[in-house]
Parts: C-alpha cells; structure tokens; sequence
C-alpha cells in the first residue's frame, strides 16, 4: 500500500504514456480501415482478399508481433513504433470487418433516397451511409480500445510496455503492490474509455435515442 | 547478412532443432495449451448451455465476463506465480488461461444455445422430447457453430498468452524471445516470434478444419446464405 501512495505521480503519468500507447493505433487504424472496409464492402474481390487477411494477422499473437516489425518496419527492438504499429495492424484487423458489414446493412432505399436528393457519392458516404454505421462501428473500437489497453503491457517484455513496466519490475523485485496498482490502473483506463466511448456515441447517433422511427 | 537471413538460419539450424530446442518448447507450449482448454471447457460449455437453456442470468454473466476480459495476461501471471511458488508455476499459469479461456467459450456457448430459433425449439419439445433432449438433440448440435468458433478464439488467447509465461521461468516458444532479448540475439527473438505466429496460425487453420467437418451440413454457411436468398 505505501508502495502506490510513494508512486502515485509516476503511476499517473505512466498511465497516460499507457493510454497513448494504446489510443494511437485505436485512431490510425480507424483511419485506415474506413477505406478498405469501404472497398471491402462495394467489391466481392476486396471482401474476399481483405477479410481473410485481417483474419490471419489477427491470429498472430502480440508478443510474435511486437517482435517481428523490427524486421518489417526497419526499425530498434526498443523502438516504441513497434507496439504502436502492432497495435494498429490488430485494430485495422478487428475493424476492416466492422466498417465493411456496418456499410453492407446499410439499407439500399437509403442510399437511393440520398442519390435522389442529390448526394455525390463521397458526400454520401460521409453524411448517409457512415453515421448509419456508427453504431456496428463504435462496438469494434471499443473491444479493440480495451483489448490494445490490455495488450500494451505485453510490450514490456521487450521494454516498451507502459503500465506493463510495473508488471516486469514488480515481478523481479518481488513486489505485489506494485503489480496489482498497475492492474487497477489499466482496468481502470478500459473502464474511462468504455465510458467516453458509450457517451461519444450516443452523442454521434441522437436519432437513436428518439425511439426508433415508429 | 541480412536481419532476414540470419533469422532464417536460426529456424533452420540443426542445434536448435535438437530435441532439448524448438520440440522441447513446442511441446511445453501445447502442453499448455491442452491442459487449459479442456478444463476452460468443462467450466463454461455446462454453465453456459444453462444459462442459454434456462435464460436466467445471461446479462449479468455477459457483464462480468466483459470485465474478466480487460484484465491484463501478464499481470495475471507475474501476481499468481510468485504468489503460489516457483514449484506450482505450471498449475498458476494453468489458472490463467483457464480464466482467459472461460469468457470466450462461455459467452460463444450461451450466445450459441440462446438463439437457436424459438420455432425450432417449440417444435422439439411439440415433438414430447424432455428438456433433456432439446437441449442436447436440439439446441447444442444448433450452437455447435458459434460455439466452435469460441473454442478458436480461446485456443488462440491461450496460445497467445503461453508465450509470455517464459517470464515466469516457464517454458514454451516465448523462450526463444525472451531468452533472446535478455542476450541481445536478434535472429533468436525473431525466430521465436515466427515459430510462435506458425502455431497460432495452423491452430486456427486445424481448429477451421474440424469446425467445418464437425458441424451439421445444414447448418453450414453457404446454404443459410441461399436460404436467405430465395425467401
């Protein structure tokens, strides 16, 4: 106990490296997977390539991953870039899938209605079919939200590891307290941005809080 | 020599591929592996068949389970070992991934018997079969789908999270990268790293196999797909 009352401060800051260690990729590989879920759900060809693919690297587990970009992206074993490129690259996996069903479901007689109206097809994409797909996409960034807060302590194994950093000290030094004040910590941050999630999506669909069309 | 080429003559060296090398881990990693999953089953697969027949307590059960999975494997493992002694670090790490593996199958099982179709279900029991039977004739062999694929997801978290347990002094394909790095031996590190992403990858393509083998024909995909289709 008086291990976590010393260390607050540094709790405190090592979980915003934490968060930020986990939110990047949660953002880059958003970015990323908007696109090629789009294309994945408009091209059978796309959907037959892309899903198969996520599939497969999403299978491979973080510690592999983590250790094998230096061989892709050239870059030091301690190079934080690792987790965060890692990361991004399970997100896009967990995402392409989302984005491309959430944009399938969207019904055609929308998209028809909104063609009429006089959308171009990137306006409509931007202000028809993406809003519709909030909801199916707002799931996958919040499982892949807490499972990258989960999965950057993995990271310290190869010294990049946020929060994870406790885990390895505290183990080496015999330190309980050390090590159950960091498991709090990240599931407290998975609780935060569950929260902020939930609340950021409610505010992005306020037609669903209406009661349904009817 | 390229990072490449040196990584690619660690994984075909002969020494390592000594029995006491690469076998050695790969056969503590499935031990691991085998051990948990079947325990992980025998917990989940009843509860959940049960919760999903009777549909009593789903929502708190998914609620829970949401929270168990955003607790952090390594954490876990460097709390439990060193709490239970170095002499029971198999049964601690067993412990792990039977935590880890029991949201998964549990929710795939209770998500799987939960929404077989009412209808189906009305009619098995119009049919007379007991309670018994509809859920062992009916709903389960209906579930068989989602609840295989639980069991991939779980078998993957499981070997996922076998590969750190090298930290603790136990053994498995994360040896390689942990021993690797404590030296410094790039080939080594990335050599484990492609052995461990190997298993992963043929669990699943072995796991996929058996899935489409073991599950009903008229339950397979493409036909649900054309049934859709034509009504």
């Amino acid at each position: 106990m008086t291990w976590i009352l010393d260390h607050l401060d540094v709790l405190f800051t090592t979980s915003l490296d934490h968060l930020w260690l986990a939110l990047i990729p949660v953002v880059a590989g958003l970015l990323i997977s908007l696109p090629l879920g789009w294309m994945a759900s408009r091209w059978r060809l796309a959907k037959s390539i892309l899903v198969p693919t996520a599939g497969m690297l999403y299978t491979i587990p973080s510690l592999a991953l983590f250790v094998l970009m230096p061989l892709i992206l050239g870059t030091r074993i301690l190079d934080p870039l690792n987790v965060i490129a890692a990361l991004t690259i399970y997100t896009v996996a967990l995402l392409v899938r989302s984005v491309a069903d959430a944009l399938a479901a969207v019904p055609p007689a929308v998209t028809a209605a909104a063609t009429a109206m006089g959308y171009r097809p990137l306006g409509r994409f931007f202000a028809v079919e993406l809003p519709l797909a909030v909801p199916v996409l707002l799931a996958g960034v919040r499982v892949a939200t807490v499972s990258n807060i989960s999965l950057v302590s993995v990271g310290a194994l190869i010294g990049v590891g946020g929060l994870g950093k406790f885990f390895t000290e505290g183990y080496q030094r015999g330190n309980p307290a050390e090590i159950i004040a960091a498991i709090v910590a990240i599931l407290v941050l998975a609780l935060l941005m569950e929260i902020i999630l939930v609340v950021a999506g409610r505010a992005l669909t306020p037609w669903a809080r209406t009661g349904g069309a009817r | 020599m390229s990072v490449f080429e040196q990584v690619w003559v660690w994984l075909t060296s002969p020494d390592n591929w000594a029995a006491n090398g690469i076998p050695l881990r790969l056969l503590e990693h499935l031990r691991y592996t085998a051990t948990a999953i079947p325990i992980a089953a025998l917990i989940a697969v009843p509860l959940g068949a049960y919760i999903g027949h009777t549909r009593r307590g789903g929502t708190l059960v998914v609620g829970l389970l949401n929270s168990v999975r955003a607790l952090p494997e390594l954490g876990m493992l460097v709390l439990l070992v060193p709490a239970m002694g170095l002499l029971l670090a198999f049964e601690a790490l067993t412990i792990v991934l039977v935590l880890i593996a029991v949201p998964p199958l549990l929710a795939g099982t209770y998500a799987g018997v939960r929404n077989v179709e009412p209808s189906i279900v009305d009619a098995a029991r119009g049919m007379g079969m007991s309670e018994r039977e509809v859920l062992f004739g009916v709903e389960l062999p209906n579930a068989l789908p989602l609840m295989l694929g639980a069991l991939r997801a779980a078998t993957l978290q499981v070997i996922a999270t076998a590969s750190i347990a090298a930290f603790v002094s136990l053994g498995g394909l994360g040896r390689f990268v942990i021993d690797g790095n404590a030296l410094r031996q790039f080939d080594q590190m990335a050599g484990g790293a492609v052995l461990i992403a190997a298993l992963a990858i043929t669990a699943e393509l072995v796991l996929a196999g058996v899935q489409w083998l073991v599950v009903s024909p008229g339950l397979r995909p493409t036909r649900t797909r054309k049934r859709k289709a034509t009504t």
